[in-house]
């Protein structure tokens, strides 16, 4: 059955006239001020980001060096008269592995000893013509280092020329550094974090100051606070999300890339130079993890100060409601 | 429904703009708010819109002391309010059609439930064809009338209306002020702040006139 031309035409009217487009947003897509917020955003992600995967690097590197100067100990013999030198470090070396905690035990033989005084002597230069005192380098356990004070009794009993030097001193000193680096990189960081979170507040201050007049067309319409404060956290925290994400995203690229080069170029001139200036650009997990954090957790500041920024607008408006000299006179 | 009772209000440490005002808007009423330039209409139009507190007096509304209701409260209050202001307020990036449907959308109503409702008002304030224009490309006139169709979609218990026909020509004023008429009908008080007596002359309506603070009431 065919339905009569007019009817088709006014159905079609009809039609025609309800189509609508799916209901916009609350609150309107990025504008000028949003687009500008996400890029602030996106720049002290980036630095944060960076920031963190260099106090990480240094750390690591600190830890790296505390670790290395306090697995080794080494025990020197010094030559005397009457002393069978390479008795004396089998010796040694026997007596230290017997000892719980030692993990190895390894004489410096005479070719190496050369090598390490050929700086001061010169090649070619015959050792037995001078004293040179002869060294045994013990790897501990770190977890579980062997007992000292007992080490270095029962060396003394059994070889009085040997002395056993832990490395303490230099232990030590490397820890503070280390403990000092870690220390002003925690605080830069400190003082980045802060310096981001500022910034992203009063930039998504500034891009709400422009939706101010929305904040108020809804609370008159019969909006509830937590309505609106929902609606404007939502289109915030896609920005602050989109911006942190793409930070920190270029900021972790760009540690992967240089690791990368790094690794490419070995033994360059120009990567000789860099690490020696920065050390390797690689990051650990935890760097990477850190950067992750930096993003949910700057994503997270631009949604609640968008929050509490809708909360203050509104009771700002009911401040004015209170006390009309705030008021527009109307 | 609304009750002022020795009402004042200054702005800071001004004179009073509005001074001893005492009335009722019984439910159901009609009245034409009406005064010279700067009387203080729109102060009045804010009181009773809860979005001013008087420095004086008492104002209750829905049996209710406005003083003593909390601030949270008060959306819930204003959605038993329709109101239009003279500056329209609508949403540019919303079309015609969501501007209107806006107070039923904070409401959390469902689309399906609101739709027909929305575009059979449209068509009635004669925007049928606006229906997905968006508020800069409006004339003053349009502007207005979907400023009126946003308050009165939820056919609020008070509609309060800021110079509702200054913008539109004598026709759809009539068109506008037949839609207010047939709204208090259904049972909604109105009250529109004019200066238009051409529009006053058409219906026989207690008239509230404002005049350097005071308030003189024709019923």
């Amino acid at each position: 059955m065919t339905e009569p031309a007019d009817s088709k035409r006014d159905s079609g009217r009809k039609e025609r006239l309800v189509t609508l487009r799916p209901l916009a947003p609350i609150v309107p897509p990025v504008n000028v001020s949003g687009r500008a917020l996400m890029v602030v955003i996106a720049i002290m992600s980036f630095l944060c980001a960076v920031t963190l995967g260099a106090v990480t690097m240094v750390q690591e590197k600190a830890e790296a060096w505390q670790g290395d100067v306090s697995r080794e100990i080494t025990i020197q013999i010094k030559p005397e008269e009457g002393l069978d030198m390479e008795t004396a470090l089998t010796e040694v070396r026997d007596i230290v592995l017997a000892v719980p905690g030692t993990l190895s035990a390894d004489i410096v033989d005479r070719a190496s000893t050369a090598r390490l005084l050929e700086p001061w002597l010169g090649e070619g230069f015959d050792m037995d013509e001078l004293p040179v005192p002869r060294l045994v380098i013990v790897t501990i356990d770190e977890t579980a280092p062997p007992d000292f004070a007992a080490m270095r009794q029962t060396l003394a009993e059994a070889v009085p020329a040997a002395t056993l030097d832990d490395h303490r001193a230099w232990a030590d000193r490397l820890i503070a550094m280390a403990r000092i680096t870690v220390f002003i990189g925690v605080g830069i960081l400190t003082l980045m974090l802060a310096t981001t979170m500022l910034t992203v507040i009063f930039a998504t201050r500034g891009a709400m100051a422009g939706n101010r007049h929305i904040v108020e067309v809804l609370h008159f319409v019969g909006a509830e606070t937590s309505f609106i404060a929902s609606q404007f956290q939502k289109r915030f925290l896609l920005i602050g999300l989109k911006g942190a994400a793409f930070g920190g995203g270029v900021a972790a690229a760009a540690f992967v890339l240089l690791g990368a080069w790094q690794s490419n170029t070995i033994a360059t001139a120009l990567n000789d130079q860099a690490t020696a200036l920065f050390g390797r650009f690689s990051l650990s997990g935890a760097g990477y993890f850190g950067i992750v954090g930096i993003v949910i957790l700057i994503a997270a500041m631009t949604a609640l100060t968008t929050r509490l920024t809708v909360i203050r607008t509104i009771r700002e408006i009911d401040r004015q409601r209170a006390d009309p000299s705030l008021a527009e006179i109307g | 429904m609304i009750h002022f009772e020795n009402v004042g209000l200054r702005y800071g440490m001004g004179p009073e703009v509005l001074r001893d005002l005492t009335f009722d808007i019984p439910k159901r009423s009609f009245q034409f708010l009406t005064g010279p330039s700067g009387a203080g209409k729109t102060t009045l139009m804010r009181l009773l819109f809860m979005s001013l507190k008087p420095t004086r007096g008492l104002i209750r509304m829905f049996d209710r002391d406005i003083s003593m209701i909390p601030g949270e409260e008060l959306p819930l209050l204003r959605r038993r309010i329709g109101i239009v202001f003279q500056d329209f307020r609508l949403l540019d990036h919303m079309t015609t059609y969501e501007n209107v449907a806006l107070p039923l959308r904070v409401r959390g109503k469902d689309e399906s439930s609101y739709r027909s409702d929305v575009i059979e008002l449209l068509k009635w304030v004669g925007l049928g064809e606006r229906i997905n224009v968006l508020p800069p490309v409006l004339s003053g006139g349009e502007k207005q009338r979907v400023a009126i169709a946003r308050a009165l979609i939820d056919q609020p218990e008070i509609l309060l209306a800021d110079e509702p026909t200054g913008n539109v020509d004598p026709p759809m004023a009539q068109r506008l002020l037949n839609l207010f008429i047939e709204l208090n009908r259904l049972g909604t008080a109105v009250i529109i702040a004019t200066h238009d007596l051409t529009l006053m002359d058409r219906v026989n309506a207690r008239r509230m006139i404002l005049s350097e603070g005071r308030l003189d009431i024709y019923d």
